[in-house]
């Protein structure tokens, strides 16, 4: 049957108000009580609700228009109810935006204005160190080393041309760089790129101090941390040339991705250790006590195992939970364990940080691990929540594969990954027969700056035979 | 610093915001600088028959209205008489003091002030022709070219007729005409329509899009078009001037399109603003490599200089916006690159005002911009019928919105229609300069009861926090 929706008694006084928003379309399933439009009146921005439950087979309001207390808004089919019932409206705001435009980036070579912005940035400094002592006692140089990873997870990687030598070229638009006036014209006048600097302010916010780090970084000879310094960038052919394609702009999550691991890798020497855990007493474990924990509202999974058991060899191999300092020829000792968990989210890998994995019980860290990535998922996890991880475990599993070999999270200096566990034959040297068991596959991958291969080995085996034995983890 | 650009010969051709804000900075930078401008005073368009004698009179109008309006409260006062006379006396006056003042400032720095203008014999040297009759060859380091810009014309209806106005002659206010027709829904055309409509003028507007203000954002205009409702006898959409006759007691028009039938007849006189276009013709560009594009303004880098390395150029004749604070910033950008400083014109933000009653306001980003572009935006909306203030000043019709970045929450444009908007949308334009996030704007204490709270209280709200509003919260 269809029936009508109409803008029901708003308030007193109020007999008419000019449509917002229209947050369902034509053809959406809606439940009873759903808005279906966003009213303005004088007071108050009001949702029209549905009064109905099912189909919606007419929408007779579009945004802007006025509408008065009666009117009919909508027709719903209360037949088609329940056939898909549970299918979302549409939010609007979230409509995918398909910028035309298209950056077309003048490309400076990198090099040249590295050199630049070296030399300027060291003539600049040599000013400021015979004029100002102050600046020492500025910022101080642990509290830098610290600042610098969170900073770096922000790394914009979009580019903005270099500025116009030639007078044809019209402004082109540009994403915005978030800093103040006087910030860019720091930035520029020490030769810096303000679009390349990480913001540790809110929103990405680009500060004086930012700009400075970022150019001490650049003289003391990090250039290779810097995404523009990869070497060998060549211009993108043309593939329009052999089909059609579409451009879109990179979002901010998949640039800050980009820019991330391209630094990490060009950045780390990698090196990735492969290994196999026994874990079929584990999943017995694992069962045994799952319903425990659903009761709690966590999920036992071999990932809060794998916490518990990681934040534990990384007491006993501190180097993997390390970080080096190669400008200061320096190793930062780390006396916490926040360990990261790769979440696939649809705006792209997100690493929320377990902090203090070591204090907290398996029990503890299934309840949390679930809540984290369920709010990583759902976009509502803080920035502040994504920083200071000091070791990085991504767990394939739940999809598939082998092996990988994952990218250690610049800063840190290993990451474990993780792919599908199986049932395979195991030779049992006792019985002299083989027996089905239950093998997790483990990549470690590691800076080999700091960890030699057969730390890694030791390490991995560690976490292997741990995992072999969990009557030896503390559950509560 | 100052001694190095002592030896740097300038000249700066055009004495307007543009050119003086250029003169002056370079004096102060120490170069040996000349501006060329045929007035006795620098100002240009903007002082002389702009922005200044405009504003004058737009004062007028509002004390006319706002005496007016007070009826309704109590107060009535006699209907005002006008005496155009003395009224451009006092408008004359204003502009007296305020070129006077700049003539000053501009001997104080010992600025060269020639009074005639000025043409290129080639990229170093100027020819310029005097006001006192003789001509003078002379050779500069560098030019800049801030020569402004000036009203366009309807091909075909440019008759020859005193009763037909330019911004210009409709400033010099050489009567109270009976009726007036504004051809043109643009600013000027709706600034100078609001002046005569005050004095008493009957005046219609007729516009060929279909909304007065093109470009600018729906809402807003429809802030302004309700009152302008009021103000004038007409205001005609999607429709055109197809015919004037110049006839003894006026002209006569007849249009084309929506409006077309019912205005036509007789009207004393016709302001025509159809927009404005750069002066850059007859200046011997041809003997320069400064290029011009299909428009006529003048192509610039980011340093505002042109094609030809000796040659900048600023303001109106450099590209929209046509603005005078526009110009003032480009010429202290050009004087500073002139002395050497590694800096470039990249504003974020540059206000607009439209200094109607109520004003209309923006800066940075606006919506429709956002919607052409495909540039993912929340915009969050305060209306001004909740805004204590202006409930007290009898102006409850305005509306402040935000143009927010919903991952960064960064404000990236704001909009105003209200009394006043033109002065609170410097605080927009500071916190879209300063990557302000909707968070800071809306935690920092705004004084009550003022106008400026609608900024604050739109900033809460893009939380579903505005203390004065209220607005669902919608799930996600
Ligand atoms: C009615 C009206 C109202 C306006 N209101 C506002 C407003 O409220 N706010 C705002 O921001 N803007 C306003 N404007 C626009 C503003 O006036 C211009 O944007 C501004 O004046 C541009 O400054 P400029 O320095 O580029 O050149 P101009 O102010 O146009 O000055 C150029 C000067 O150069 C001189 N010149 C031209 N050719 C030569 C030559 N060959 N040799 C020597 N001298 C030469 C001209 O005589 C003139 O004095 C208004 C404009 C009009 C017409």
């Amino acid at each position: 049957m269809i029936k009508e929706i109409k803008i029901p008694e708003i308030g007193e006084s109020v007999d008419s108000g000019e449509v917002v928003a229209v947050l369902v379309s034509k053809g959406d399933m809606v439940e009873k009580d759903q808005p279906l439009i966003e009213v303005e009146t004088e007071k108050a921005v009001v949702e029209i609700p549905s009064t109905e439950a099912g189909k919606v087979t007419e929408l007779s309001v579009s945004e802007g228009d006025s509408v008065k207390i009666g009117q009919v808004i909508a027709r719903v089919d209360t037949e088609g109810e329940g056939e898909e019932a549970g299918q979302e409206a549409p939010e609007p705001e979230e409509e995918e935006a398909q910028p035309e435009k298209e950056e077309k980036a003048e490309k400076e070579k990198a090099e040249e204005k590295e050199d630049k912005a070296k030399e300027k940035a060291k003539k600049k400094e040599e000013q400021e160190e015979e004029e100002a002592e102050a600046e020492e006692k500025e910022e101080p140089e642990e509290e830098e080393e610290k600042k610098k990873p969170a900073a770096k997870k922000e790394e914009p990687e979009k580019k903005k041309p270099a500025p116009k030598k030639k007078a044809e070229e019209k402004e082109e638009e540009k994403q915005l760089a978030p800093a103040a006036p006087s910030v860019r014209r720091l930035a520029r006048e020490l030769g810096a790129d303000i679009n390349l600097i990480p913001g540790s302010g809110p929103g990405g916010r680009i500060s004086l101090e930012d700009v400075k780090r970022y150019v001490r970084h650049i003289i003391e000879g990090g250039r290779a941390s810097m995404p523009e310094a990869a070497e060998g960038i060549k211009e993108m052919p043309d593939f329009s040339r052999w089909g059609e394609i579409t451009r879109k702009p990179l979002s901010k999550v998949r640039s800050i991705i980009a820019g991330g691991t391209a630094q990490s890798w060009s950045l780390i020497p990698h090196v990735t250790q492969f290994d196999k855990a026994d874990i079929t007493e584990l999943e017995n474990f694992r069962r045994k006590y799952s319903k425990m924990v659903e009761k709690e509202g966590g999920k036992l999974t071999v990932t809060a195992i794998l916490l518990k058991v990681i934040a534990a060899a990384l007491k006993k191999y501190p180097r993997f939970n390390a970080s080096i300092d190669p400008q200061k020829g320096e190793i930062i000792y780390k006396e916490y364990y926040n360990i990261g968990m790769a979440v696939d989210t649809d705006r792209g890998l997100l690493v929320p940080v377990i902090r203090g994995v070591d204090k907290k019980s398996i029990f503890d860290l299934s309840v949390e691990l679930l809540e984290l990535a369920d709010r990583t998922r759902d976009k509502k996890v803080m920035p502040d929540e994504l920083e200071g991880g000091t070791f990085t475990i991504s767990n394939q599993g739940g999809i598939g594969g082998t092996d990988f070999t994952p990218i250690v999270f610049w800063p840190q200096v290993s990451i474990l990954g993780v792919s599908r566990a199986s049932k395979q034959p195991v030779f049992d040297e006792e019985e002299g027969t083989f027996k089905p068991r239950i093998i997790l596959p483990l990549s470690l991958s590691y800076d080999h700056r700091i960890i030699d291969g057969a730390d890694a080995a030791r390490f991995l085996k560690w976490v292997s035979e741990a995992l072999e034995h969990p009557l030896l983890l503390d559950f509560e | 610093m100052a001694d190095k650009n002592k030896s740097i010969k300038l000249a700066i051709v055009g004495g307007g915001p543009g050119g003086y804000a250029a003169a002056f900075l370079a004096a102060d930078l120490g170069m040996q600088v000349t501006l060329i401008d045929p007035e006795k005073n620098p100002g240009g368009v903007c002082l002389y028959r702009g922005c200044i004698p405009s504003k004058t009179l737009l004062h007028v109008a509002k004390v006319v209205n706002d005496a007016a309006d007070a009826k309704e409260w109590g107060v009535s006062f006699n209907k005002p008489g006008f005496n155009a006379k003395k009224i451009r006396g006092w408008k004359d006056e204003v502009v007296e003091k305020l070129t006077g003042g700049l003539g000053e400032l501009g001997r104080l720095r010992k600025v060269e002030h020639v009074r005639g203008t000025a043409k290129f014999k080639n990229g170093t040297t100027l020819i310029i022709s005097k006001k006192d009759g003789s001509t003078d060859s002379m050779s500069y380091d560098k030019i800049i070219i801030a020569t402004g810009s000036e009203p366009t014309v309807i091909p075909g209806l440019d008759i020859d007729s005193p009763n037909l106005l330019n911004s210009t002659t409709a400033l010099d206010l050489e009567n109270i005409p009976k009726s007036m027709l504004v051809i043109g829904g643009g600013y000027i055309g709706l600034e100078l329509g609001t002046v005569y409509a005050a004095l008493g003028t009957k005046v219609s507007v007729v516009e060929m899009t279909p909304s007065l203000l093109p470009g600018v954002d729906k809402d807003m205009v429809s802030v302004l078009s309700k009152r302008l409702k009021g103000m004038f006898e007409s205001i005609m959409l999607n429709t055109t001037v197809s015919e004037m006759r110049e006839q003894k007691n006026g002209i006569k028009v007849s249009f084309e399109g929506q409006g077309a039938e019912k205005k036509a007849g007789i009207y004393e006189k016709v302001l025509m603003a159809v927009g404005r276009k750069p002066k850059s013709k007859d200046l011997g560009l041809e003997n320069t490599q400064v290029e011009v594009d299909d428009k006529g303004f003048i192509k610039v880098d980011q340093t505002r200089r042109t094609s030809d390395p000796n040659i900048y150029a600023i303001g109106d004749v450099a590209g929209e916006p046509m603005l005078a604070h526009k110009a003032t910033h480009e010429g202290r950008v050009a004087a500073e690159v002139i002395a050497g400083h590694d800096v470039i014109y990249e504003p974020r933000a540059i206000p607009a005002v439209v200094f109607t009653d109520p004003e209309i306001a923006w800066c940075g980003l606006t919506q429709t911009e956002a919607r052409g572009k495909g540039i993912d935006v929340k915009i969050v909306k305060f209306p001004w019928a909740a805004s204590g203030r202006a409930l007290t000043l009898g102006r409850n019709d305005g509306l402040t919105k935000l143009v927010v970045d919903p991952e960064t929450e960064r404000i990236l444009g704001v909009g105003i229609a209200g009394a006043g908007a033109g002065e609170l949308i410097a605080e927009g334009v500071l916190a879209v300069e300063m990557a302000a996030t909707v968070t800071d704007v809306g935690m920092s204490i705004h004084p009550h009861p003022t106008l400026s709270e609608t900024v604050m209280e739109a900033a809460e709200l893009f939380h579903s926090h505005s203390t004065h509003y209220w607005r669902p919260k919608r799930k996600s």
